[in-house]
């Protein structure tokens, strides 16, 4: 059985007090948990502070490319099924240049997780406004305040097909790993969003401003994940600060409903063509 | 042209059935025995512009190239007549549809054959069905005994029922029975060709890589629908899910290419195709592939560009793209396949290529190739083998200490071997940012230098062995003049040289492999030379400019240019080299 200590990779270098910390701890811890054994999980991530989690993640992983994370994640599930696959990266990562990628990731129910480490900052780029600041939020690229709209990922993740949706808070480790664990445990794709604070370059979202606002939905009596309606409602009202497993349902997952599924990995195929079946394939073109 | 060829084109707006009654002719004649290559002409819509599909066709020997010249003409509207007539023959005919009135400026130099297709398939209750009736006076014109087409309409509408078989046959006997009666004395019977022993097959280029790319043990083919390559996402879909593949339509085409690193990066030979624009989106993960050492495969089929430029026309203009497009620079093999059969054997290359190496290939086909059709004896499946790399094994990595496997390990010949996701003790986290041995972020300077040289070193081998595979020339040792081209181009190259009458001052060098470039074998050729004569698919002259760049003889070079969408004519080739 895999200990913490085999899903620990070399020292993370985030700011003291970074959100990504819990995040990390959390994974890890989870993985523990579930018995998985490092060489069986893969940790994908996105450019950005949060991005460097697969490096300090003693699993299996690719540090890939800003925003790129979910297209790599889904190639590596599409390869191999028997894997534990995991996507992570911060917001601008997941919702600004990689939101294409995520809303056709929710559509598709490849089965993965993605955590995004959601500071409402750029991080690693030193503070720059991000697609889920808060209007009026003022940055290096926003010195009159944000004027847009920010970008409300959970709603987007449920009008986009996403299986499993939930919102998870640094500040509240065990919430955040029960919340982990259960996405890691659905089968399909599933959202973490994690509010995970950055103490560098946000002093308008920090660990007060979320403790003070966020709704825990989990705790809410007689709240039902599987009603969408509700979730979307329960979501606006909360203008999104909340946290819990919000939505989930039930569908197949891509490696299932695929032409041409296999029971195992694909990577497990024989790459060997009998003669047989090699002439077939070239007879199609016989004249 | 020689006696024992013939060449003949159907042409309307697009939606007309052209291309099926191209095919069905394509389909008889190659099983008659006919070497042929079936060239489609089209455009970039659904519904109406001018479209058409043109047969060069040899008793004796294989055909590479459609021919600069037209024998036989069926147009379904006035446009095909004033879009083809220039390249009719001298006594060439045109069988058009008598719905319209038609004209020619070739005036008496061809015969023009009203036949009522429309008329006759309207009767018959079927207006598509004219491209039967067009078949049946096609038949008679070249002389063809009905048999061969009556084998075919049973072959193609057999499941459906003999009411379609009937019906069909009808409208070509209509079709036959009509020219026979009314332009008997124009029938110009074709060279008869004899059946092969064995069915020839009759493939385009697409097909060949999907084939290829099949045989070579790929198993991931994630891209985005683009013409001219969106036939090897089709094919593919096919027949890979037989073999427990998967096929998956991306969002766009950085997601299509990132999807095929991911699967190779977790052990699944991967690929994704396109064509230039798709190309361009993938610049960001070319580089990605290539410092992560993660083998990759990308198909790009040419086209017209630049941004969406000619869809639909042939062009050889990706050259420097593909050579040096994405930020920083990383290795990279380009391989140009020289012919649609040199598709399927290039693929096989690739992915060994691809994961001996650990760098991204870029197997560059165009629009003419990749689309059009010839028909060859067959394909030679003992020249596929697949060559998986250096992997680490389980037993070496339950060696080692727990966490010393080094995945990006300095080896003298830069190549480190890799291991697989679900390997114990092989975990590494593969990474985009310069890093060190076990593949940690690093910043520091000797460090940095010593991994960028060891990605370089990796392809000295193959800089090597590309000079035996990567470019063929056939000519006169010390020939004066040499003709230079890449990938599709050869095809009329070679036949270029024949008519020049295999003059013993000319040669012909055809590159396969542009990067690494094959210099020992090339240099050689241009140091003898007085004159490089590159036929160059594109405006700027980008296999010139690699020429000049990789071996020099920039006072030599003398570029054919050709950015039109069309591909080169021979006569163009034989021109310019006397010119
Ligand atoms: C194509 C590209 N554009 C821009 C960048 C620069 N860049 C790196 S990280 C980043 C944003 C980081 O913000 P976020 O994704 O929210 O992650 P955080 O650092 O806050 O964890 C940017 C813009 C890049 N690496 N690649
Ligand atoms: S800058 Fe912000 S997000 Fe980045 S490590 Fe520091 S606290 Fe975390």
């Amino acid at each position: 059985m895999a200990t913490m200590a085999d899903f620990r990779y070399d020292k993370a270098t985030w700011c003291p007090g970074c959100g990504d910390f819990s995040v990390l701890a959390a994974l890890q811890q989870v993985c523990v948990r579930m018995g998985l054994e490092p060489e069986d999980v893969v940790c994908v991530s996105g450019i950005g502070c949060s991005g460097k989690i697969s490096q300090h993640f003693g699993s299996y992983g690719f540090h890939t490319l800003h925003g790129r994370s979910l297209p790599t994640a889904q190639g590596v599930k599409m390869a191999n099924q028997d894997l534990t696959v995991i996507a992570a990266g911060g917001d601008g990562d997941g919702y600004g240049i990689g939101v294409g990628h995520f809303i056709h990731a929710c559509r598709r129910n490849v089965d993965i997780t993605y955590i995004v480490m959601d500071n409402h900052i750029y991080g690693l780029t030193t503070g720059q406004a991000s697609p889920t600041s808060k209007k009026g939020h003022k940055t290096k690229t926003s010195p009159a305040g944000v004027g847009e709209e920010p970008l409300k990922p959970l709603e987007l993740a449920i009008v986009s097909g996403a299986s499993f949706v939930a919102q998870a808070f640094s500040g509240e480790l065990k919430q955040m790993q029960n919340i982990i664990e259960a996405a890691m445990k659905h089968k399909g794709f599933s959202l973490v969003n994690v509010f995970s604070p950055c103490v560098t370059f946000n002093r308008v979202n920090t660990y007060e401003w979320f403790k003070e606002h966020i709704v825990n939905l989990d705790e809410e009596e007689g709240y039902d994940p599987t009603d969408k309606y509700n979730a979307m409602k329960r979501i606006a009202e909360t203008e999104s600060v909340c946290t819990g497993i919000l939505y989930r349902e039930e569908r197949p997952a891509w490696h299932e409903y695929v032409l041409g599924a296999t029971e195992t990995g694909t990577v497990k195929q024989t790459l060997d063509i009998t003669p047989a079946d090699a002439a077939g394939l070239i007879d199609q073109f016989r004249r | 042209m020689t006696t024992n060829e013939f060449t003949w084109k159907v042409g309307g707006a697009q939606g007309e059935g052209i291309d099926s009654t191209g095919e069905i002719l394509a389909t008889v004649l190659t099983r008659m025995g006919y070497y042929i290559f079936a060239y489609r002409h089209f455009m970039s819509l659904v519904k109406g512009g001018h479209t058409n599909y043109k047969i060069r066709a040899s008793t004796d020997r294989e055909v590479k190239y459609h021919g600069d010249t037209l024998e036989m003409l069926v147009a379904f509207d006035q446009t095909t007549i004033d879009e083809n007539e220039d390249e009719l023959v001298e006594g060439a005919v045109i069988i058009h549809d008598a719905k319209f009135q038609a004209s020619t400026k070739r005036g008496g130099a061809v015969h023009l054959c009203a036949v009522p297709l429309s008329q006759f398939a309207k009767d018959l209750g079927n207006s598509i069905i004219k491209n039967m009736v067009a078949a049946g006076a096609s038949s008679y014109m070249l002389g063809i005994d009905p048999s061969n087409f009556y084998e075919q309409i049973e072959a193609q509408f057999g499941k459906k029922g003999a009411e379609l078989v009937n019906l069909n046959k009808n409208a070509f006997d209509q079709g036959y029975n009509y020219v026979k009666e009314h332009y008997g004395n124009l029938q110009k019977p074709v060279p008869v060709a004899s059946k092969p022993e064995k069915a020839r097959l009759l493939m385009s280029g697409n097909e060949c890589i999907g084939l290829g790319a099949t045989l070579a043990g790929c198993r991931i083919l994630a891209a985005y629908p683009i013409t001219p390559a969106t036939e090897i996402l089709y094919w593919v879909l096919a027949n890979l899910p037989k073999f427990g593949g998967k096929v998956l339509q991306a969002e766009d085409e950085i997601a299509a290419c990132i999807m095929a690193i991911g699967a190779n990066f977790a052990g699944v030979r991967s690929m994704t195709s396109t064509s230039g624009p798709g190309l361009s989106l993938m610049m960001e993960a070319l580089g990605m592939s290539g410092i992560s050492e993660t083998p990759l495969v990308i198909v790009d089929v040419q086209r017209g560009g630049p941004s969406t430029g000619l869809p639909t026309k042939t062009e050889q203009s990706d050259l420097y793209e593909a050579l040096y497009g994405s930020h920083g620079e990383t290795p990279r093999i380009v391989i140009a396949p020289t012919s649609i059969e040199d598709c399927f054997y290039q693929m096989i290359n690739a992915f060994n290529l691809a994961e001996r190496y650990q760098v991204p290939v870029i197997v560059l086909s165009d629009l003419l190739m990749g689309m059009n059709k010839r028909s060859f004896p067959d394909l030679d499946l003992s020249r596929v083998t697949i060559d998986r790399g250096e992997v680490v094994t389980q037993a070496q990595l339950d060696e080692m200490e727990k966490g010393a496997f080094k995945r990006y390990a300095l080896t003298e010949s830069g190549i480190s071997p890799r291991s697989f996701p679900g390997m114990k003790n092989g975990r590494y986290c593969a990474l985009t940012n310069e890093h060190e041995e076990t593949g940690l972020e690093i910043e520091d300077v000797p460090m940095r230098e010593a991994q960028m040289k060891k990605r370089f070193r990796k392809l000295s081998t193959l800089e090597r062995d590309v000079n035996e595979w990567g470019v063929d020339y056939s000519g006169p040792d010390g020939a004066e003049t040499i003709l230079v081209g890449f990938g599709s181009t050869e095809a009329q190259i070679a036949e270029a040289m024949e008519q020049l009458g295999g003059a013993t001052n000319v040669g012909h060098l055809q590159l396969r492999c542009l990067m690494p470039f094959p210099k020992d074998a090339v240099r050689p050729h241009l140091e003898k030379a007085q004159r490089v004569v590159v036929v160059d698919n594109n405006y700027t002259g980008q296999l010139a400019g690699l020429l000049c760049k990789e071996i020099g003889f920039h006072d030599k070079m003398d570029v054919l240019h050709k950015y039109n969408g069309n591909p080169f004519t021979v006569s163009e080739i034989v021109s310019h080299v006397k010119g």
